[in-house]
């Protein structure tokens, strides 16, 4: 039986001024099928997709949907053709419910002049009891969850009649539940006949969810495969170009002193109410503890409260035996606390200063590198080339603005500046966020060196999959509280997900160190309780 | 201070800051700030005088300012959504080149750089005598005032329904939100920016008439401020109509105040500073959090 194909493109180039987006690449998606697209960041899978929905005009190239040509279509053609977009970063309107959302620019009329309230709602509900993408209409997108976020965005969508969904990262954001849960929805929708592209650099997920994959590399397609013949090393080694560990080497620990110590830290946030609620941690020298938990629980205002950028209400930081309560950012530096930031370029680097000089902030007033108030020039681009060598920074030049480099260089960029003047603490805060495999590899190494070298490790992390491979020891957060901890190596991704939602949370003292029972998830789920 | 003549001076002085407040609330829902509503009350106020004394017919005037203040902030839209710059200095701009362009005109249309002849002004509408003693009651408690007034008030509701209830509102509005949503689900956030550009000099522009034809006359830089009391009336109101309105009888009626209390112990210029006080006191979120449109002021 011949198969039907949904979407066909065929050698689609676009070139920007400086990069060659894509190159001639062909995707051919079967109707009905799920299709992944995965690549690492700049690989141009998102270009591509922009060029199918009508966002980017590409320079040549051919496109078919289902069968037919399109040439010079806008998005707003696209909807009516039947493809319909999930954005990486939702498109909703934060003030509004969610059926204003969905139905945003085709509005259901009452006398051909004012919205049809009821008829908006009806819509939304019935889209979602068909699709089991559970959702209240009239909730304000600001209360919604990230998962439910995105249910909205995927209701406007089918509300739109797409029978061909483009899903750009989809699980990015997500908890392992929502991920699962997400799943669902996909091959529902699959059911349904309706066909599905989705846009990924995480292997295991397309591995679980997709019919076959197409797997870009600096613009090109480097293969079309099914699903079910691959396995994640050799995808990983068709992104990369090479073979890459998925998985890098470790130790075990050698367990010094206690480094850092958080003993019953609260702190406030804008509204009043607690960010930090007695928070109690011990990270000990050559250990790495990670923090895991939904975004937006604590995770931002508990590092920020460690290194002197958020007021603390109560409690106590202490350092080596220092309390650094509430001191200024730059004293805590100074005695020995290095900071990854989660947002490289609010926190991490400034974009338009140079390479040289962005290595340099925070080292500025150090000896050697300035005298009266003056920076020492020749001495900042010796330390910068110095730098720029070990960590293998790219382009090699200390003297272009940082916002030239990619995502990658500009982490690698950060690291060696942080792990410069041996810290005793150093805290990473989603340090892989948005950064290539190669990269990834790069700042894992180097965080096991220096966690090796005696340093005590705060790693922050929305992957779970970066904190379990990381960490010796495993806390959670949920509500701006610890909620549960572990030993490395003793809790499943499903677990830690778990209390990630709230669902382990007893409201008492946090659940520690309770051994792995994978073989009977429902004893798991009654432990949590306990 | 609470004397009948002082409320009925604060709904007429309310007047233009209502219509010119809820044009502003057009043009910010959009997603663009409008501090040319100054400019556009002034041009508005000296299009229906101009066209007034020509025609004799105050509410050609009316149109007249209607239309001049759809003009004026025509050039503030292009400015704003087509070539994207910065919307406070294209509105600073506008209010200058008003304040100049409308001392011009008066210049060589009446040969006075300070003010117009006088004009007629506008019937008062008013129920049929003969319709018995509840027409005529209703005629003296509240048919004495200028037929505009009414509009504006009725201009609120219009509004807030628009606002609201309508496709064209919910756009409007989710325009001043996220604009690249709007863009992406096919509609133009061009368009929805121009209607609200333009809606807000069409109320503006009739402000600006109110303003004039009440006083029969135009008289340079006559706004006197009044565009921007209007554009903190609108914030204080928190974006909404009816908070607008509601800020614009207050600040209508401490300007009704002020009036009364010259000559008296109280210096004038404190009362004056009540609107501006008021208004800080919202920004700073004092009567709960007032939030502008996410996306004002942001080109796209």
């Amino acid at each position: 039986m011949p198969e039907k194909i949904a979407v066909e493109m065929r050698g689609v180039t676009k070139r920007y001024p400086r990069v060659l987006a894509c190159d001639g690449v062909d995707l051919s998606v079967r109707q009905g099928e799920i299709h992944a697209i995965i690549g690492e960041n700049g690989a141009g899978k998102s270009t591509l997709m922009k060029i199918l929905y009508g966002m980017v005009r590409p320079d040549e190239g051919s496109i078919k949907l289902n069968g037919k040509p399109l040439i010079g279509h806008s998005a707003s053609d696209s909807i009516k053709l039947g493809l319909g977009m999930v954005h990486q970063h939702f498109m909703l309107i934060d003030p509004f419910t969610v059926a204003e959302n969905v139905v945003l620019g085709i509005e259901p009329t009452k006398a051909g002049l004012f919205i049809d309230g009821r008829a908006a709602r009806e819509r939304v509900e019935r889209l979602s009891t068909e699709y089991g993408l559970a959702l209240d209409p009239d909730e304000r997108i600001e209360n919604l969850s990230v998962g439910l976020e995105q249910r909205a965005e995927i209701v406007k969508v089918l509300y739109r009649g797409a029978d061909i969904l483009i899903l750009d990262e989809p699980t990015g954001v997500l908890t392992p539940q929502e991920v699962t849960e997400l799943f669902v929805v996909l091959r529902a929708l699959r059911e349904s006949g309706r066909t599905i592209i989705f846009i990924t650099h995480k292997l295991n997920e397309v591995i679980e969810l997709a019919d076959r994959v197409t797997v870009m590399r600096d613009g090109s397609v480097t293969g079309v495969v099914s699903a079910a013949e691959t396995t994640p090393e050799e995808l990983a080694t068709m992104m990369v170009g090479r073979d890459v560990l998925l998985r890098v080497e470790r130790q075990e620990a050698t367990l010094g002193e206690p480094v850092l110590t958080v003993s019953k830290l609260s702190a406030l946030g804008r509204k009043g109410t607690h960010v930090l609620e007695n928070v109690d941690l011990e990270i000990r020298s050559g250990e790495i503890l990670g923090i895991a938990g939904v975004q937006g629980n604590g995770q931002t205002e508990l590092v920020d409260a460690i290194t002197g950028l958020h007021a603390t209400s109560s409690g106590s930081v202490t350092l080596s035996g220092t309390d650094i309560t509430n001191l200024k950012p730059r004293a805590i530096r100074d005695l020995g606390v290095a900071h990854v930031p989660e947002d490289r370029l609010e926190r991490g680097i400034v974009p338009d200063f140079s390479v040289a000089e962005n290595l340099l902030l925070g080292h500025h007033h150090r000896a050697g590198y300035s005298h009266r108030g003056l920076i020492n020039v020749a001495k900042m681009e010796e330390h910068a080339r110095t730098l720029i060598a070990e960590h293998d920074i790219r382009p090699a030049d200390p003297s272009i603005s940082a916002a030239h480099l990619s995502g990658g260089n500009q982490q690698k960029l950060i690291v060696a500046r942080e792990f410069d003047g041996a810290p005793t603490l150093l805290i990473a805060s989603q340090p892989t966020r948005g950064v290539d495999i190669g990269a990834i590899e790069f700042v894992h190494t180097s965080i096991l060196k220096k966690r090796d070298a005696g340093v005590a490790v705060l790693l922050v992390s929305a992957e779970l999959s970066e904190i379990m491979t990381l960490s010796d020891r495993i806390a959670v957060m949920y509500g701006g509280r610890i909620v549960a901890e572990f030993e490395g190596g003793t809790v499943s991704e499903e677990e830690l997900g778990r209390y990630m939602t709230g669902a382990g949370d007893s409201g008492d003292e946090p659940v520690r160190n309770r051994p792995l029972d994978d073989n009977s998830p429902g004893q798991a789920a009654a432990g949590g309780e306990a | 201070m609470f004397e009948l003549v002082v409320l009925d001076s604060a709904l007429r002085m309310a007047t233009p800051l209502i219509l010119a407040s809820l044009g502003g609330l057009f043009s910010e829902r959009s997603g663009v700030v409008n501090i040319a509503l100054e400019g556009i009350l002034l041009t508005g106020a000296f299009a229906s005088i101009l066209a007034t004394y020509f025609t004799g017919d105050p509410w050609v005037g009316v149109a007249a300012g209607i239309f001049a203040g759809m003009l004026v902030s025509l050039i503030h839209a292009a400015v704003t959504v087509i070539f994207k710059a910065d919307q406070i200095v294209s509105g600073v701009a506008i209010n200058l080149l008003a304040a100049g362009a409308t001392q011009f005109l008066t210049w060589i249309t009446w040969g006075s750089s300070s003010n117009s002849p006088t004009v007629g002004g506008m019937a008062r509408w008013s129920l049929p005598e003969t319709w018995g003693p509840v027409a005529r009651g209703i005629n003296v408690v509240i048919g004495h005032y200028p037929p505009l007034v009414y509009v504006a008030l009725a201009a609120v509701a219009a509004a807030h329904v628009v606002l609201w209830h309508t496709p064209f509102g919910l756009r409007l509005r989710a325009t001043g939100e996220h604009p690249s949503a709007v863009d992406a689900l096919g509609v133009s956030v061009r368009k929805m920016r121009f209607a609200g550009i333009l809606l807000s000099g069409a109320l503006a522009g009739l402000g600006g008439a109110f303003l004039a034809l009440n006083t029969h006359q135009f008289v340079k830089n006559m706004s006197a401020g009044r565009g921007y009391i209007a554009l903190a009336a609108m914030i204080f109101g928190k974006w909404n109509p009816v908070g607008a309105a509601l800020a614009c009888l207050l600040f209508g009626y401490a300007e009704a105040v002020q009036m009364g209390l010259q000559g008296q112990q109280v210096p004038s210029q404190f009362v004056q500073m009540i609107p501006y006080v008021l208004t800080m006191v919202a920004l700073v979120g004092v009567i709960g959090r007032a939030r502008p449109p996410a996306a004002l002021g942001k080109p796209y």
